[in-house]
């Protein structure tokens, strides 16, 4: 039998057809939506007079255009309410679990499903959000898609797609203290580029995958999108079913232990060929930081901004209001963001407080706290996490997407730099004419601090805090 | 959606690399719940300046420049999944999407709004941005069928790659979901037998 890689078997199953000289009709097992790319879905099929084909594979959660203050109020947007109506709308008529704003399973769709369960090995998932690339961390094949995709799994349940390629990117050695997850993505896309994975999967794999935490997984495959590809897997291990054990939409009991058995039978088969390979060493990986206006522009923190003869580097950089060449330590930053799909679990949460303990906010500094869950949000209060937030002056908000993409009413302002843990600094993305710096929790929590960008690593080894 | 076999128009030059999706519709634009509209804001924070005031360096501001076709940088589209931006470059008037490289899920969106999204290689690309700069009464011809893209009056021609199931769609103004649902027996077979 041919050797056959994760995402070889995880796809193989679930094509239902292959049409001649084109796409293949992929099953998808859960569909995840949102109030932002599901409206127009909704009036697609109404309007074709198609009902939705199943329900119940279907979970919704309102996130996206949702407020972080006071959600036990009418939302004062008057076209944010709508839309937030319209989903809880279309789910009741349609049959459709919704989480709305305020529900305690309420979150980020890359937040509460996988803490729900919902997310589980070797499934197909889609969502109208190019971030669901993050549930591939539990082996599943998982991606963003457009509007017309979502009509069309109502529709079907189903996709017409074309085969990826498979990439992976291995990354082997000991993270230093203080490099986290993030650290490792940015580093990654910072190698690669925005394009490298366009038309591919891709497969993390090394040491420094399995040794990390289903979270510090999902920050990883989270940021796949930002190499340009659709997703990115890890091989499920004991760390992912230790993990989905005991949660509530996970198989129980002897199904469990049935899932368990056909789970160990996805890892890559040794000597299954790959299109792309990329490796990594991690000892070479340090805190990261962006200076430009897409992920893959990214430095250690103790580098210098490259010089590069090119129109849209250049571009770059003018927005960024950057020098060629020079260093980000000592840049005064008014605000921070610790949020978003791609760092706002309880982990993130814990190793900024561990930092900021016994610490002050610099007084120039507005440092927003955005949970990606009312789970998370219970959580940090149940761990104590809040009062040290309370007491450094941060402030710790409600859950939702944030300022990471400045739909709802949290914004940077004007001209203003933001080190944020979202994923992109796309111009404009936290507000118009805000200029955002990617960086690790840590990091974002050190910056609050000091109320500019500072050598973390200086820091690290006596704080031992990774 | 609508048919596509043949087009010639002009063309507006759009030289930036990385051109991403929050860029061609800002997420403050995305409350609403239907597909109109978003063509009045496309582009909307490059073309207008932070007073609302058009910034005469943008493309789309110059008047020398029309056509329903725009030609840009490498990796065009990448960034978020928003349909949104397919249907503002839609509503705004443009039928075909030029670049030496597209981002999936962009691609994938401007092909089930019956937009056209053609890669070009980056010499060719080269070629055209600088020929429309030159003179932007330059008219590309697009022949769907025959999958190649020309410059009017000179001999400057390429061939660009289609899956052809979804050339058929584009041609025939069909889309996905017509072909899923005459498959719907077949997917309740699977369901009704999958191993996993």
């Amino acid at each position: 039998m041919s050797k056959k890689t994760l995402f070889d078997k995880v796809w193989d199953a679930h094509v239902v057809d292959v049409v001649q000289d084109g796409p293949q009709v992929l099953y998808i097992d859960k569909h995840l939506i949102h109030e932002v790319t599901s409206p127009q879905a909704f009036n697609e099929l109404e309007d074709r007079g198609i009902p939705v084909f199943r329900p119940d594979q279907i979970v919704a959660t309102a996130d996206h255009n949702t407020p972080t203050l006071n959600q036990h109020l009418p939302i004062k947007d008057e076209l944010s309410r709508k839309q937030l109506e319209q989903l809880s709308e279309n789910c009741n008529k349609n049959g459709i679990t919704i989480y709305e704003l305020g529900h305690k399973y309420n979150g980020i769709v890359h937040v509460m499903a996988p803490e729900l369960g919902i997310t589980q090995p070797g499934m197909t998932m889609v969502c109208g959000d190019s971030h669901t690339s993050t549930h591939g961390a539990f082996g599943a094949i998982a991606f963003g898609i457009g509007t017309s995709q979502v009509a069309q799994v109502f529709a079907s349940q189903c996709l017409l797609l074309a085969k990826p390629k498979r990439l992976r990117v291995s990354v082997n050695g000991k993270l230093k203290g203080g490099v986290l997850p993030k650290d490792v993505i940015l580093y990654i896309i910072s190698k690669l580029g925005t394009n490298s994975g366009t038309g591919y999967f891709c497969e993390y794999a090394g040491d420094v995958f399995e040794n990390m935490s289903m979270e510090g997984r999902m920050t990883v495959c989270n940021m796949s999108i930002e190499m340009g590809a659709r997703g990115g897997m890890i091989a499920p291990d004991e760390t992912t079913f230790n993990y989905v054990k005991d949660r509530k939409f996970a198989p129980q009991g002897e199904d469990f232990d049935r899932k368990v058995a056909y789970w160990k039978t996805l890892p890559t088969d040794e000597g299954a060929q790959f299109d792309k390979e990329y490796f990594f060493d991690a000892e070479d990986i340090e805190p990261m930081v962006t200076y430009g206006t897409n992920p893959g522009m990214g430095i250690k923190i103790t580098e210098n901004i490259p010089t590069k003869n090119d129109a849209s580097f250049n571009k770059s950089l003018e927005y960024m209001n950057f020098e060629a060449g020079e260093s980000l330590i000592n840049k005064p930053i008014n605000f921070v963001f610790i949020g978003s799909c791609t760092n706002s679990r309880i982990e993130d949460f814990r190793v900024a407080a561990k930092y900021i303990k016994g610490k002050q906010k610099a007084n120039n500094v507005t440092a927003w706290l955005v949970p990606g869950s009312k789970q998370v949000e219970a959580q940090i209060i149940q761990e104590g996490l809040k009062t040290i937030f309370d007491n450094a002056g941060f402030e710790l908000r409600q859950p939702g997407c944030s300022a990471c993409l400045a739909m709802n009413d949290d914004k940077i302002p004007q001209g203003e730099y933001c080190v944020s843990t979202s994923n992109r600094n796309f111009e404009g993305r936290q507000g118009q004419g805000s200029r955002t710096i990617l960086a690790s929790p840590l990091v974002a929590a050190a910056t609050a601090v000091a109320g500019q960008i500072i050598d973390i690593t200086k820091e690290v080894e006596q704080l031992e805090l990774v | 959606m609508e048919k596509f076999t043949t087009l010639t128009s002009k063309a507006v030059p759009l030289n930036i690399a990385n051109v991403d999706t929050d860029q061609i519709i800002p997420a403050r634009f995305l409350k609403a719940t239907d597909k109109k509209g978003f063509g009045d804001n496309v582009f909307r924070d490059w073309r207008f300046d932070k007073n609302g005031e058009p910034n005469a360096d943008f493309t789309l501001n110059n008047s020398n420049y029309s056509g329903s076709i725009l030609v840009a940088g490498d990796n065009f589209g990448c960034g978020s999944s928003r349909e949104h931006a397919a249907w503002a470059l839609v509503g705004y008037g443009f039928k075909v999407i030029v670049s030496s490289f597209f981002a999936d899920i962009f691609k994938g969106n401007a092909l089930n709004n019956g937009v056209l999204p053609i890669q070009v290689s980056k010499g060719f690309l080269s070629t055209l941005i600088d020929t429309i700069e030159s003179n932007p009464e330059t008219e590309l011809e697009v022949n769907l069928e025959a999958q190649t893209i020309s410059i009017s009056g000179l001999a400057k021609s390429e061939g660009f790659e289609i899956d052809p199931y979804k050339k058929t769609c584009i041609i025939n103004g069909y889309d996905d979901i017509d072909y899923l649902l005459s498959k719907k027996l077949q997917i309740e077979a699977f369901e009704a037998e999958k191993t996993y």
